[in-house]
């Protein structure tokens, strides 16, 4: 047994009074989760401490806070290890982000996540109606694929890490985004192009990313939300070229260009290219490419000002001295008629494939 | 006063799938549950859904392994439904979008598990539960028909004067406003009761609201001594690691390092059905052919690792999580733990119960399928085939029927009951410390081995802590999100379901399933091959048999 010092954010919506910290001391071996601690506390001191909670398991999905600023599951966070990371050993526990706070640890997750699952369209479409008698015949590598995504316990815990949606509480977000793969990525759904060109559109889509790795980093069920909106991403732009109002599809495909011919990002050729699909000449002669470019002078100016773009490298950005390599593993990768996906239903854990093989 | 045609009261699988049905027959229909649908138990069913699909399989075959892992305390009539409806459940779930595993033909995949004399099993890796319920709830948000009251806790049914279901009380947990809720017809689908057991696999709601809440109206509840003890559950923790780490290939081994099931179970192995495999562990246990910690060892690294990958996802993560073992390398160490309750409110095929009116499905009903003993991956099935079944006998049987009116003064009680809850002075012990007491004696005398004695002090415990519930002191009086007033209830709602188990384990004098009575060892068809039900009646609960129905298999020795 050990002591730890739990700290937990208190709000009680019935009360006049702002949120506070409460300093509790529990009793636990160190292997135990902090959501032990918290129930023991409830347990011992206080009943009305707030917080859904049910498996202990991390499959229901039900205790998402944040641990030391970090969002993640109650129950499978070790208060030993949670206590390592705290400030002088201090265990604090906080509602998730992103969310309005119900009461103490308890978000409405219904206002913002549930919101935004019923944003995709979140059930299977069938391309043609089942087979009498049987399952639909698919592929099992598919249903593998799209297990990852599948194993989403909707716990909200990327939500609550979501950086994009700090700035834009509109993003549909990384759990939604990682469902709506789950249906692009299932050979039985019919509306693979429909659902990639709506999400593609949508300013708040799935070019609202900034492909920061947060939701990856803090996923308790490895989904990896990010990865999911890329593969979204790769389809829409890769299988299907949709060409869409965010110039998502210019943005990604002016990046491989650049580094592709460059090794490192060419500042100054990004936007225009960004917004002529790729093209840089498109970027600046077409009338939409010229009205974006004008309306982004400032952030150009921004730039020059503060160094980021050099005058110089405006006109002469310079090749990686092994640009060659970088281009043979542009060859290596396109020269696959298949995308190569990791997953880990399929390859175990990152990394460890030498090691068992 | 909100009100439905049909009102299904929990929503995990039985509950959604009732729900579903009774929407597609036209009903107007209201699903309540205390959490979030997609936070129901059903998540942890991990390893797969039986069914007779394959051609080269019958229903027979796998009707006559429910009645043999049922100890032949199984309905045969009920169990010979619900496995000629398997396969067509199964192709249902297929088509609304569950992302079952494929062979590599690309047809559905299947597992093999305990008790069956085929593989059958069908399964999403090792998070089958949780993909149907998902899936489930992807139809219920789709049919905007189904009116959703997500954390909603129901305290009460309501009866009108002729003594039919009128509707429900509830408190919505959000501001904890009392509502009283109309229907023609109510669906109960709560789940199970294992939190009157300390460890148990089931998660801290399976409180046995829904078994409680209909013994109070006087619905008799069946086969409650047989409790199911899955064989590998977590030391301490009671995490469950799924039969399907046994289905595909891992042994069980003491602390001799013998793989002792040769001895009880020399055919089928690990493989036997739980209740004969807990036995053999408690036994090795109880010998001293455990480890200190009172445990044996489940060896998963027998079986490949990129199918450990594909297939056992989530126990490589519960091993790593909560026992600091990587399953793949070494050895975890695991024992009998509080899994199921194979009984629950009686009901008949239709799911309906001797209450007008009044319907149950899944883990909280006693049809009865399981009998003496549940076989792993029938559990996901009988929630679905009979949550299924229960929405469309309701809705059709509801047609043409005026709304009733269930009396104010039902809900006026409930409300007054919380408001004398939180009044308490609090000189009454803490909810928690009567909940530990309860765990503590549940586990220890209504356990893998049971006697009279030991039954008896249970009992007597058990009556204790309804007195003592009754004054229960707790701290929060608030309205908002006051998850101490509900664990009050609850409480009263467990001690009910306590009450109810023991007395029928201290009338069954026989061993048969999941009840061994080491005073009373053998099977004892005679006498024994009956339900016991409990039904409240006053102050007093009252015992009555029920004949097992038997369509086309005799009662046989039963080995593995």
């Amino acid at each position: 047994m050990a002591d730890f010092k739990l700290k937990i954010r208190r709000f009680d919506p019935e009360s006049a009074e702002p949120a506070y910290w409460a300093d509790f001391d529990v009793d636990l071996p160190p292997e135990r989760s902090v959501l032990d601690g918290i129930l023991q506390v409830k347990d011992r001191e206080d009943a009305s401490i707030a917080i859904r909670c049910s498996c202990r398991a991390a499959i229901c999905g039900s205790c998402g806070v944040r641990i030391n600023g970090r969002s993640a599951l109650a129950c499978n966070t070790r208060i030993g290890d949670a206590a390592e990371r705290g400030r002088d050993g201090v265990v604090t526990v906080e509602p998730m982000g992103n969310m309005p706070v119900i009461k103490d640890l308890v978000t409405d997750m219904e206002a913002v996540h549930w919101k935004k699952v019923r944003r995709i369209v979140p059930w299977l479409v069938p391309a043609e109606d089942p087979p009498e008698g049987q399952e639909y015949i698919v592929p099992a590598e598919a249903m593998l694929d799209v297990t990852q995504a599948m194993a989403c316990i909707h716990c909200g815990v990327c939500v609550s890490a979501c950086l994009s949606m700090e700035v834009d509480p509109e993003f549909i977000g990384p759990a939604a985004l990682a469902k709506a793969y789950r249906f692009v990525g299932d050979p039985r759904d019919g509306e693979e192009e429909a659902r990639l060109k709506d999400l593609a559109e949508d300013p708040h889509g799935i070019y609202d990313c900034t492909h920061c790795f947060a939701c990856v980093e803090v996923c308790p069920k490895d989904v990896a939300p990010m990865n999911q909106i890329m593969r979204l991403r790769r389809r829409a732009t890769g299988d299907y070229g949709i060409k869409d109002q965010n110039n998502g599809y210019g943005h990604e495909k002016a990046f491989v260009e650049i580094v592709e011919r460059w090794g490192t990002n060419h500042e100054a050729q990004l936007l225009p290219r960004s917004f002529g699909n790729g093209s840089l000449v498109r970027g600046q002669l077409s009338p939409s490419g010229a009205k974006q470019l004008t309306k982004e002078l400032p952030t150009a100016i921004r730039g020059l000002k503060s160094g980021k773009v050099a005058p110089k490298k405006v006109f002469f950005h310079p090749k990686l001295p092994d640009q060659k390599q970088v281009q043979r593993i542009y060859h290596e990768i396109e020269s696959h008629d298949e995308r190569i996906e990791l997953n880990l239903y399929i390859v175990g854990e990152l990394g460890e494939d030498e090691e068992s093989a | 006063m909100p009100q439905h045609d049909v009102l299904v009261i929990g929503a995990g699988l039985a509950g959604q799938r009732a729900a579903l049905a009774a929407a597609e027959a036209g009903a107007s229909v209201g699903i309540i549950s205390k959490v979030h649908p997609v936070r129901s138990h059903s998540n942890a069913a991990q390893g797969g859904i039986n069914a007779a699909l394959d051609p080269q399989d019958s229903w027979e075959s796998h009707a006559f392994d429910t009645v043999k892992g049922s100890d032949y305390l199984g309905d045969q009539d009920a169990i010979e439904i619900m496995c000629r409806e398997a396969p067509n459940e199964l192709l249902t779930l297929e088509h609304l979008g569950v992302t079952f595993h494929r062979d590599e033909t690309g047809h559905l995949g299947k597992r093999a598990f305990g008790g069956a004399s085929a593989a059958r099993t069908y399964y999403v890796a090792d998070i089958t539960g949780q993909a149907i319920l998902h899936v489930l709830y992807e139809q219920l948000m789709k049919f905007e028909e189904v009116t959703r009251y997500e954390e909603w806790f129901s305290t009460a049914l309501v009866q009108d004067d002729d003594g039919r279901i009128a509707g429900v009380v509830t408190r919505n947990i959000r501001d904890g406003a009392m509502e009283l809720f109309a229907a023609k017809a109510v669906i109960l689908a709560t789940g199970g009761n294992g939190q009157i057991y300390d460890p148990t696999t089931n998660a801290l709601i399976c409180t046995g609201d829904g078994i409680a809440m209909a013994y109070r109206i006087g619905a008799p509840l069946m086969d409650m001594e047989m409790i199911q003890y899955h064989p590998t559950t977590l030391a301490g923790l009671g995490l469950l690691i799924t039969e399907g780490a046994r289905g595909e290939g891992a042994h069980l081994y003491n602390a001799e390092g013998e793989r002792f099931m040769e001895k009880y179970a020399p055919n089928k192995m690990e493989l036997a059905s739980r209740d004969v495999v807990s036995r053999a562990e408690q036994t090795e246990i109880n010998d001293g052919r455990g480890f200190p910690d009172g445990t044996v060892a489940l060896d998963i690294t027998v079986v490949p690792r990129k199918r450990i990958h594909e297939a056992l996802r989530e126990i490589v993560n519960v091993g790593r999580d909560f026992a600091g073992v990587d399953i793949t390398r070494e050895p975890i160490h695991i024992k009998p733990g509080n899994h199921y309750v194979m009984g629950g409110i009686h009901t008949d095929v239709h799911g309906r119960t001797p209450i007008p009116g009044l319907y149950a499905a899944g883990e909280c009903a006693c049809v009865s399928v399981h009998g003496g003993n549940r076989l792993g991956a029938n559990s996901l099935l009988d929630t679905l085939v009979f949550g299924r079944r229960s929405g469309e006998h309701a809705a059709e049987a509801v047609r043409g029927m005026g709304m009733p009116e269930p009396s104010r003064s039902s809900m006026q009680d409930e409300e007054r009951g919380i408001q004398d809850i939180v009044n308490r002075d609090g000189t009454g012990r803490r909810v928690s410390e009567l909940k530990a007491e309860l765990g503590e004696t549940m586990d220890k005398y209504v356990a893998v081995f049971r006697d009279e004695d030991g039954l008896n002090t249970a009992l007597e415990i058990v009556r204790r802590l309804k007195e003592e519930a009754q004054n229960v002191a707790i701290d929060d009086k608030g309205t908002v999100f006051n998850q101490d007033v509900l664990g009050a209830l609850e409480l009263q709602f467990m001690l009910d379901n306590a009450e109810a188990i023991v007395i029928s384990a201290i009338e069954r004098k026989e061993s048969r399933g999941a009840q061994y009575r080491t005073d009373y060892p053998e099977r004892n068809d005679d006498e024994w091959l009956k339900h016991i039900n409990v039904s409240a009646n006053g102050a007093e609960p009252e015992l009555s048999y029920s004949e097992v129905t038997m369509t086309q298999w005799e009662p046989q020795e039963r080995t593995y």
